[in-house]
């Protein structure tokens, strides 16, 4: 922890400061510091700076927030710690470096993390994405018996092999925040570590949207349109695959990233079907497994871009 | 004699992984060791989440030299062939080879001499090859080396190799070879966090040591001992009891290098969930162990955890922590459960026409319903009430669909016992909602209550029908939907509470119950008759039973009462501890034989009752005689079910057997008496098939 920080800065005091202590760690470890990405999407690993760029042969060492939206933890706000909405931190290094874990250790003690008195663990978790068509191995890193992240060793990502192998951390950062500052309910966090009138919190912040999406996304989202969403989407990305091809050939590739964000939007939008409970068990297998083929062909289409290491 | 010590330091190996692991690196490199010609006097492996070891020690420093033989060509072969021959054997000419004669004719033959190598050469060769090919459930690829074709995978990535090789009293030699860019050394690491610096190591006594130093144990059974035994001790210090679990202390010692026990608390509201919720909660989540209070055998609001440091704070963080993670996972689980208490079992059986159960064998309402008719079917064979069978049926699977349930699949069943007893059920009707799943295992327990019973055994039964139905039986290794241990768990069922029912009758009525038509429908109920034979075999063998004597009933046909086969197999193995017994058995199978001889010259069976007119010699008259009253008397007392009784009457055909066998000769030179003595020997036969096929019996 840097002791110079003014203390409504310090990671154990304020969200945003927790925040811009991870992002000055691994921007000194020498990743590009990225904004999130301007689109609805679960979890980071769906930001193309991870699902693309972790295929091909190209060095990639970024990191970035990304915002996730699960519309069915939705809990209108009442519940402690599950929300629709939250904040992951993504790190993504590719070829994943040989001291990956004792990086991932030191960047826990940027964020006030003492391991001479927590007990830190990798405990066996392997991770899967069936809608991205990509799993690798790792652990869910423990602290006393909490999890606070997921770390990976990519495999397979869009359906292609990882050559190089990347590796991914995904820092829960509400529930690093509650541990580190203390806090049994999110929405008590301090978001700018001010005090008395000046002070926000979470809940400040958040509360009113968790409560709004919460009613969208369980009661009131437009299902009629979501379904016809969900086919416009995965026509756009089907017909901009195959517009993207040069010539018409199938060696080099300019579209890929649009296609991708098409992807992405039938996976946002049948998470949404998902949670107003409109979609039937079988069909649920159906909608991920159609989400699958759009990220795997646009995982193929990547690796014959120009940044996809392609020629 | 020299010793080896290998140790393989990565990144953390899964807790469930690390016992199978540790064995096969012992088994493979020794395996490998002896087929070299090197052979060790002993073994040892161990791991820990970031490490497997090896000492293998009393390895001979250098292979025993090699003689081989190398057969080449014909003498007088052609030239190409001799010249291959030179080349491949190293022989300068012919005159260094040998000839042999055999049927053939004349070969030459190479005598090659292969001086034995040093050892530690052939580990160099054998040990790369054994890592690049270990045997892990699932491994990875990792780092810039990972971008090329062939690289490593193992469980997680690899850092470092230690391997040495030398005699006690000498300075050891590395054994030198490199993996995937990793060269072999003598350095390994202490524990991640309180000891993390290098350590050079030369062979296993100081590297244990030196590990241990370095707040390492390297034994995993020595980290299991030192949990057990301080968990035990924290609890009972404060007057409670340590909840033992096996799996979870196998587990909890593979997640630990240096294991360091302490005790946390939750409050107490949180005991109004039932025990098993509150331990599937700690266990499954936290790893922890729960405590209860001896005095009454409940559980207590206390924790066991198992740290991986000796904290500079004592450790009050860390059990802090702890205490902040394990309390709202048991206020989810409080919710849960009395979410689940506030609906009615039978109000979320709708739900379950949406699930489907099999593709081809429809929803779980279907099954329900199925299982449901079987049940009121099997009750009175069982001597439980219709109504109760039919209501615990019914009940039975709406656990599933609870909250708790679907957090915590394990408590299924017995979640539905608790959720019955609080909506008022009848006590026999809870018991099966929990029972019906029972036995699991071979270990595990067989309800008594017949309302459990008579569910139970239509669960088993309509899922067996179904599957065999749709043509998913087990086969070899793949027995997906655990068949084999329906079957196994309804022959327990139905023997050991001594039930009397007809499984083909019972399977018929599930296989009626079906909407699928199978093409062999009339086939299916013997089919899976023969099934449960064979279940019935692997669990006889299994208690020490001999399995053969299955084959001796169900070859008479006819069989399904299981109970009564597993009485006539009793009375047949006693029988056959006798000596009237053996010898009868030999004089069948003498008689079986003789039999099947002249069967096969004369291309006919001698069926058929013999001719009392074509006796000649008193030991005939004598061995029909006996015949007749034996199978008058066998026949009566398996009417009556006393097998040991009509094994006594089988004990009377003895003597007169060894007396005809003496005295008489078969083949007579006349042909109509040679016909009716071996209608004589048949007769032996088919009174003997009153209680079992000797001829299937192994001697």
């Amino acid at each position: 922890m840097d002791a110079s920080l003014p203390a409504h800065m310090r990671p154990e005091r304020s969200f945003q400061g927790f925040i811009l202590a991870l992002q000055r760690f691994w921007a000194e470890q020498g990743c590009v510091i990225l904004q999130p990405y301007d689109m609805e999407m679960g979890a980071g690993t769906f930001h193309p700076a991870t699902t693309l760029r972790a295929l091909g042969p190209k060095p990639w060492n970024a990191a970035y927030v990304q915002p996730s939206r699960r519309p069915k933890d939705g809990r209108y706000g009442e519940n402690p710690n599950r929300m629709q909405h939250y904040y992951q931190f993504q790190v993504i290094m590719k070829p994943s470096p040989p001291n990956l874990q004792e990086l991932y250790l030191k960047s826990l003690a940027a964020i006030g993390i003492d391991s001479a008195v927590h007990d830190i663990r990798f405990v066996e978790d392997d991770w899967e994405s069936p809608t991205l068509g990509a799993w690798g191995l790792g652990w869910e890193c423990w602290c006393d018996g909490m999890e606070v992240s997921q770390f990976t060793y990519f495999q397979q990502v869009a359906g292609v092999e990882c050559a190089p192998v990347a590796g991914e951390l995904t820092y829960g950062l509400e529930r690093l925040a509650m541990y580190v500052q203390g806090v049994d309910r999110v929405y008590d966090l301090n978001f700018n570590g001010r005090d008395g009138d000046a002070k926000v919190t979470y809940g400040d912040v958040f509360l009113q949207a968790e409560r709004e999406y919460s009613k969208h996304n369980f009661e009131v989202a437009d299902t009629a349109m979501l379904f016809e969403q969900f086919k416009m989407a995965e026509a756009a990305c089907r017909k901009y695959l195959d517009a993207g091809w040069k010539d018409g050939k199938r060696e080099a590739h300019l579209m890929s990233l649009p296609a991708y964000d098409q992807c992405i939007k039938a996976s946002h939008v049948f998470n949404l079907l998902d949670a107003r409970g409109v979609i039937s068990v079988t069909e649920r297998q159906s909608y991920i497994f159609r989400v699958r083929e759009l990220a795997k062909a646009c995982g193929e289409a990547w690796i014959h871009t120009e940044a996809g290491g392609a020629a | 004699m020299p010793d080896l010590l290998l140790e393989l330091f990565s990144e953390e190996i899964p807790a469930r992984m690390q016992a199978k692991a540790a064995d096969d690196l012992r088994r493979l490199v020794t395996e490998k060791l002896v087929a070299e010609g090197l052979v060790y006097e002993g073994a040892k492996a161990f791991a820990t989440p970031r490490r497997l070891a090896l000492t293998v020690h009393g390895i001979p420093a250098r292979q025993p030299d090699l003689k081989t033989e190398r057969r080449g060509p014909k003498v007088g072969g052609p030239d190409t062939a001799v010249q291959g021959f030179l080349k491949a054997t190293g022989l300068k000419s012919l005159d260094e080879a040998k000839i042999q004669r055999d049927a053939k004719g004349d070969f030459y033959i190479a005598l090659i001499e292969k001086a034995g190598r040093d050892a530690i050469d052939v580990l160099a060769e054998i040990l790369p090859v054994i890592i690049r090919t270990f045997p892990w459930p699932k491994s990875m690829r990792w780092g810039a080396r990972s971008g090329k074709p062939g690289s490593l995978s193992w469980v997680r990535p690899l850092h470092a190799i230690t391997a040495t090789f030398g005699p006690e009293t000498e300075e050891p030699d590395v054994v030198k070879f490199s993996v995937d860019g990793i060269e072999t050394g003598q350095t390994t690491y202490g524990h991640r966090f309180m000891a993390p610096a290098a350590i050079s190591v030369r062979r296993f006594e100081d590297y244990e040591a030196k590990l241990k130093a370095a707040k390492v144990i390297l034994d995993p059974q020595a980290r299991k001992d030192i949990i057990f035994a301080d968990a035990k001790e924290l609890t009972f210090a404060q007057g409670f009891e340590l909840v033992e679990d096996q799996v979870l202390l196998d587990e909890v010692s593979g997640l630990v290098e240096w294991p360091v026990v302490m005790m946390g608390s939750f409050e107490e509201e949180y005991l109004a969930i039932p025990d098993e919720v509150i331990r599937a909660t700690i266990r499954n989540n936290q790893k922890c162990f729960v405590v209860k209070d001896p005095k009454t055998g409940k559980l207590t609001n206390k924790f066991v955890l198992t740290a991986n440091i000796e904290a500079t704070d004592g450790g009050k963080v860390i059990v802090a922590g702890n205490e902040r993670v394990i309390r709202p996972r048991l206020s989810d689980a409080k919710f849960f459960y009395e979410t689940d208490l506030k609906t009615k079992l039978e109000d979320r059986l709708p739900k379950f026409e949406q699930i489907v159960f099999h593709e081809k064998l429809g929803t779980q309402a279907e099954r329900i319903k199925r299982i449901e008719r079987l049940a009121a079917e099997i009750a009175p064979l069982v001597g439980a009430d219709v109504a109760k069978a039919t209501r615990a049926a019914h009940l039975a699977k709406a656990d599933l669909l609870t909250e708790v349930v679907g957090e915590f699949p394990e408590v299924q069943g017995l979640m539905g016992r608790y959720y019955a007893l609080a909506q008022g059920e009848d006590a026999s009707v809870a018991a099966a909602c929990e029972e019906h799943y029972k036995p699991q295992g071979p270990a595990d327990r067989v309800p008594t209550d017949p309302v459990s019973v008579a569910v139970a055994l239509a669960d088993k039964i309509d899922t067996l029908v179904g599957f065999w139905a749709i043509d998913e039986k087990p086969t070899g290794s793949k027995d997906p939907y655990a068949l084999r241990r329906a079957a196994l768990g309804a022959i327990r069922l139905i023997t050991e509470n001594a039930l009397r029912l007809s499984l083909m009758k019972v399977a018929a009525s599930a296989l009626a119950g079906l909407s699928v038509r199978p093409a062999d429908a009339q086939k299916l109920p013997s089919d899976l008759l023969a099934f449960f034979a064979d279940r019935l075999k692997v669990q006889l063998r299994e208690q020490g039973a001999r399995h053969d004597l299955v084959d001796a009933v169900f070859a008479l046909g006819g069989q399904d009462d299981l109970l009564m086969i597993v009485r006539r197999v009793e009375a047949l193995g006693t029988f056959l501890e006798t000596d009237d017994g053996k010898n009868l058995l030999a004089g069948i199978k003498r008689a079986s034989n003789i039999l099947g001889i002249e069967e096969k010259k004369d291309k006919r069976s001698f069926d058929g009752a013999p001719d009392a007119a074509l006796y000649s010699l008193g030991e005939e008259r004598a061995l029909a005689k006996a015949i007749g009253e034996v199978k008058a008397e066998a026949s009566a007392a398996v009417a009556k079910e006393d097998f040991a009784a009509a094994m006594s009457a089988m004990a009377k055909l003895r003597p007169p057997v060894d007396a005809f066998f003496d005295k008489v000769r078969v083949n007579d030179d006349d042909a109509k008496v040679r016909e009716n003595r071996l209608k004589l020997l048949n007769e032996i036969r088919s009174a003997t098939r009153a209680v079992a096929d000797f001829s299937k019996i192994q001697d």
